[in-house]
């Protein structure tokens, strides 16, 4: 066992020191099951006259199917059936239009078109592994292969093939107006007029498999009463069986899904892929079916963490102040949609990082392109943008001559700080933790910087949320009218100005649609949005050219470094009455939606274009029969 | 579908060569490509004894190894101590306790480490015909080779004359983006009539005659080698994969060679 | 198809079973006789999670041709206890927390018992070499080297 320092010097305050098992050695309580080779893993289950499944997979990046001849393959030795798009009962689908975010655009089997290597076009039940491998290889499958892309840049070009027919733009449509996330804190533009160093930065990191040991399969069989079990590798079990229902459009009730040991995971088991077809494959033949990754799928096939790309300016004072930044995000979603929706919301609510800097833009796009579709994987959306975040905190601290860690405890968030997404940073550590590692590595600081604190020096001005210049550039569809610049607060688009301490507008989605969707405030203590949503009063939104000047000017740079516990200068930062507690709103939308948008009036909330469904639709059924869907 | 046949003697065994068939030796490869659904293979013929052809001996100034002696055999044989490095290189220990001197000879890229230390021993394979043949001609044409290899033979080099390396991507094992070995015999502290062979950096293990011929009459100084290294380039036009672009193996090759040479970095 | 008949010792034990033409040990194992406790990672003797003792050396069971172990003895995790008594690698491993899916651990308590069988005192490298044919997404190696070290009855030694 490693051992584990604790500093009960810091936030000693903060918590009772009463932690029983943290800290302390301990015995997982499944391992006795894993030394013994015991613990009941999906493919630990025997069946009798259990049948295996197998793809038939697009060897192209992008073809369009013209036919697919399963004739021979039907006639094959222990061949139990083949499986086509026309046997998926409700063929097309996006993972979270379970939190009905997303609109349904990926096919289990494909009929029409592949939009990545891999993509799965027909499967095979066979009494062997080795009978469904030899019958898919004797499918033969007409394309006419397309153009693909495989960079997200040049997915945005306007001449770009369409990777996904389902958003013709090459790109996730973001509350129905913008093909890109956008945030929007104060004016990056002022800061950089401010800055006395303008430092800019690109960072990139490629896909990642999570590879873990054992593949992503289930097996699923019919259980005598009218039900179907399903043991499955998925890390989200509510998910897959959510998924399951809705693509095979059986009642959720109907599906007795078993799984809880995973052979480890890391995000690549959510996507619920394998679930369905197993599934499908025990109810079109009556057996047992296995459905189960060999490793060349779980390599080529499996979703990864997507690739990014990250375009970081910063707007530096002189004495190592960041005063504005702006960021330019893609996300390689690869042809479907998959997680990497979501990972764009996680990541724009994380930025700037855990700095606080006045002025922060940023413009992220979920890039379709023909690779393998991204997913979840440890940290995803936070980890890449970190990555970039922190490599470019080196390249300012080199820029304007600071100490590294030193410039880091300089910008950190402080307790009571005000983050871009609107909400206070609070339990911030930051600072202690720069503190600490330099002292482990034998990185000098000095003393200013030593005797710094996260609870000191933060809230005040820094609460604030100052006047907030918005653009409405990068429509849905822009793009492919004419090139559209993808830096923030480029182009020639309207802008428009939100009033300084206004938290934003909180999009309501949907309406609840069935009781067991409303939140019980009693049971949760969460208070749940209101049904109407909340909208900025159309007073605090001047949606002109015309920049109102800062009520106050910006700060000189202090001439030396800050005082021992003095947080960075934030008089640019507009006196306004300290903002309301953070508006309770539904999960998918952040609270930095721009809102400058003539086209839509400001009384209208979001409306999906399909309301939201799940499972059967039969008179007398809950469409809703299982009951969670957070995660 | 693949069918075996078990049989006695490696001559039996070549008699069923045909479309199709494929000979079992540790099954490293070839049982991978059964699992994955490998159309190109039908049927296995297989040795019922293997043990009876890995053998380990010494033959004067030469060594003879068994087509079927695994990994394992040669690193238990301190006939072939000078082997031991090589056959560590390969794989894991499961992985050793399997796979065969006869297999890695037909080892496909990235594979066949233990082929490149051959090479440069100038090795002479004895055939299931009877015939020898160099290792160097059955590489260069192994698509259509449908003899078999009984044993091979390789010679035994003096002190620190032999030279291997082995630069994977995964420590402490993996595939190869590259291995060298090098004979280098001395006269008077001269090279005299060096071989040195490149794994996974072609379809086949190779030799590389510019770089030998730079090597010819020279010591092993970093003078003495800075022709050989401006030659690597020369005699490689290595492949692209997942573990490096046939470019940065091309870019490293003169690196990782200058250290095998030099005697840093070997293992 | 044909269905070849293969006697071994398994874990002690006899075992016969039919197999299918080209089938693999590990599925054998798994579906013929079933000894769930070796597992399929990848199929290709990169990952080692189907790692079984044939006479007493580590193999790649998904990479042995099944009929080839006729006559021979085969080891798995499963017959690693004695009853109720666990071998000193699996009360290792659970003391070292050096496992966490589990998934890999099998493959990694059998190469680990062909070093400590072959050598009951092994150094750290001999450990790290033993192992390196078995791949874990979970724990970074250490605390199974931990644990090894900690089986043989020497003093682990953290690195770091």
């Amino acid at each position: 066992m490693s051992s584990v320092e604790f500093r009960k010097d810091l936030f000693n305050d903060e918590r009772d020191d009463n932690l029983q098992e943290i800290g302390k050695p301990t015995r997982r309580q499944d391992i006795l099951g894993h030394v013994t080779g015991r613990s009941p893993y999906y493919d630990d289950h025997l069946f009798d006259g259990l049948l295996h499944m197998r793809c038939v997979r697009s060897p192209h990046h992008h073809a369009r199917i013209r036919s697919i001849d399963t004739g021979m393959a039907e006639r094959m030795p222990g061949v139990i059936r083949v499986v086509l798009a026309r046997d998926v009962p409700n063929n097309l689908n996006t993972l979270l239009s379970l939190i009905n975010f997303g609109k349904d655009e990926e096919k289990l089997i494909q009929d029409t078109k592949v939009a990545y290597i891999g993509e799965p076009v027909a499967a095979i039940i066979a009494e062997t592994d080795r009978q469904a491998r030899d019958a898919c290889a004797a499918v033969k499958v007409d394309y006419e292969v397309l153009n693909h892309v495989l960079d997200p840049e040049e997915a945005l070009s306007s001449d770009a093939p369409v990777v996904n027919e389902i958003y013709p733009n090459n790109t996730f449509d973001y509350h129905d107006l913008y093909d890109h996330q956008k945030l929007r804190f104060g004016d990056v533009e002022k800061g950089f007029a401010e800055a006395d160093h303008i430092v800019e930065g690109e960072y990139q990191m490629s896909p990642i498999e999570q590879a873990p040991i054992e593949t992503c399969g289930a097996i699923a069989a019919p259980e005598t009463n009218d039900r179907y079990v399903c043991y499955t590798s998925t890390q989200a079990l509510f998910f897959s069986l959510g998924t399951t229902a809705k693509l095979l459009n059986m009642a959720s009730s109907r599906l007795h899904f078993i799984g809880g040991t995973v052979g480890g995971g890391f995000g690549g088991k959510v996507d619920s892929i394998v679930e369905p077809l197993s599934v499908l494959g025990a109810v079109l033949t009556g057996r047992p079916v296995k459905f189960m990754w060999d490793r060349t799928e779980e390599m080529q096939v499996g979703a990864p963490r997507g690739a990014e790309r990250w375009r970081i300016k910063d707007g530096v004072a002189r004495d190592g102040r960041i005063l504005a930044r702006a960021f330019t995000g893609f996300f390689d979603a690869g042809a479907y949609t998959r997680l990497s929706s979501y990972a764009i919301i996680k990541c724009s609510a994380h930025l700037p990082g855990p700095y606080t800097i006045p002025n922060v833009a940023s413009n992220v796009f979920c890039v379709f392109t023909n690779r393998t579709p991204a997913t979840a994987m440890r940290g995803f959306g936070i980890t890449g943008v970190d990555f970039a975040i922190e490599c470019h905190m080196d390249k300012v601290a080199e820029t304007v001559g600071l100490n590294p860690i030193e410039l880091r405890i300089l910008n950190a968030y402080r307790d009571g700080d005000m983050k871009p997404h609107r909400r206070l940073a609070k339990n911030t550590a930051l600072i202690e933790c720069c503190q600490v590692a330099a002292q482990k590595s034998g990185w000098s600081i000095g003393a200013d910087a030593t005797r710094q604190s996260s609870l000191l020096g933060g809230g005040g001005a820094r609460a604030e949320i100052p006047e907030t210049v918005t653009d409405s550039a990068g429509r849905i569809g822009e793009r492919r009218r004419a090139p559209v610049p993808t830096a923030p607060g480029e182009g020639a688009a309207s802008k428009g100005h939100v009033r300084a301490g206004t938290q934003g507008i909180p999009i309501v989605a949907a309406a609840p649609q069935d009781e067991d969707m409303v939140i019980d405030p009693a049971r949760t203590g969460y208070r749940g949005p209101s049904s109407t949503p909340t909208r900025i009063p159309d007073a605090a939104m001047t949606p002109d050219h015309s920049l109102q000047p800062a009520a106050a000017a910006a700060a000189p740079p202090p001439a030396s470094r800050p005082g021992p516990v003095a947080p960075p200068s934030s008089s640019q930062y507009q006196q306004a009455k300290p903002p309301p507690p953070a508006a309770q709103m539904a999960p998918e939308p952040p609270a930095a939606q721009p809102p400058a948008v003539p086209q839509q009036p400001a009384s209208q909330p979001y409306k999906p274009e399909k309301p939201f469904s799940r499972g059967v639709n039969r008179p007398g059924v809950s469409r809703f029969l299982s009951g969670s869907r957070r995660r | 579908m693949v069918t075996i046949t078990t049989v006695e003697t490696l001559q039996d065994a070549a008699a069923n060569k045909g479309q199709g068939t494929a000979f079992l030796g540790g099954g490293t490869l070839l049982m991978r490509g059964v699992n994955y659904g490998d159309q190109n293979v039908s049927r296995i013929v297989r040795l019922r004894q293997p043990e009876s052809l890995a053998g380990v001996s010494s033959e004067g100034e030469r060594v003879r190894l068994g087509a079927c002696a695994t990994m394992a055999t040669i690193l238990k044989s301190a006939d072939v101590a000078f082997l031991h490095a090589v056959a560590r290189a390969v794989g894991g220990p499961a992985i050793r306790n399997m796979a065969t001197v006869g297999g890695n000879v037909f080892a496909p890229h990235p594979y066949g480490d233990f082929a490149v230390a051959l090479l440069a021993l100038d090795a002479k394979l004895r055939m299931s015909d009877g015939s020898e043949l160099e290792l160097e001609r059955l590489l260069a044409a192994r698509e259509t080779e449908t003899r078999l290899i009984e044993s091979v033979s390789a010679m035994r080099p003096a002190g620190d004359d032999f030279r291997f390396l082995k630069v994977t991507r995964v420590k402490p094992r993996g595939a190869s983006v590259l291995s060298i070995a090098a004979w280098l015999p001395r006269r008077a502290g001269r090279i005299s009539g060096a071989r040195v062979a490149f794994g996974a950096m072609a379809p086949t293990p190779v030799r590389t005659p510019a770089v030998e011929a730079a090597l010819e009459g020279v010591s092993l100084d970093q003078n003495g080698i800075d022709r050989a290294l401006q030659s690597v380039a020369n005699d490689l036009n290595p492949p692209d994969d997942s573990l490096a672009s046939g470019w940065y193996r091309k870019e490293v090759a003169p690196v990782h060679l200058k250290r095998l040479l030099l005697g840093q970095g070997t293992r | 198809m044909s269905k070849t008949p293969v006697q071994f010792s398994l874990n002690g034990s006899p075992a016969a079973v039919f197999v299918d033409d080209a089938q693999n040990l590990l599925d054998v194992l798994r579906r013929g006789v079933g000894d769930l406790s070796p597992k399929y990672g990848c199929g290709q003797g990169t990952c080692g999670s189907c790692t079984v003792l044939i006479d007493g050396e580590p193999h790649l069971s998904c990479l042995t041709l099944a009929e080839t172990v006729e006559g021979r003895a085969v080891e798995t995790t499963n017959g690693l206890a004695e009853g109720p008594q666990l071998h000193a690698l699996q009360e290792a491993f659970m003391e070292n927390f050096a496992a966490q899916c589990g998934y890999c651990t099998p493959g990694m308590l059998m190469a680990a018992k062909a070093l400590l069988d072959r050598t009951p005192r092994p150094s750290r490298e001999e450990v790290i070499e033993a192992i390196s044919g078995n791949i874990c997404r979970c724990t970074g190696y250490e605390p199974i080297i931990d644990a090894i070290l900690a089986a043989s009855g020497q003093p682990t030694r953290r690195t770091g």
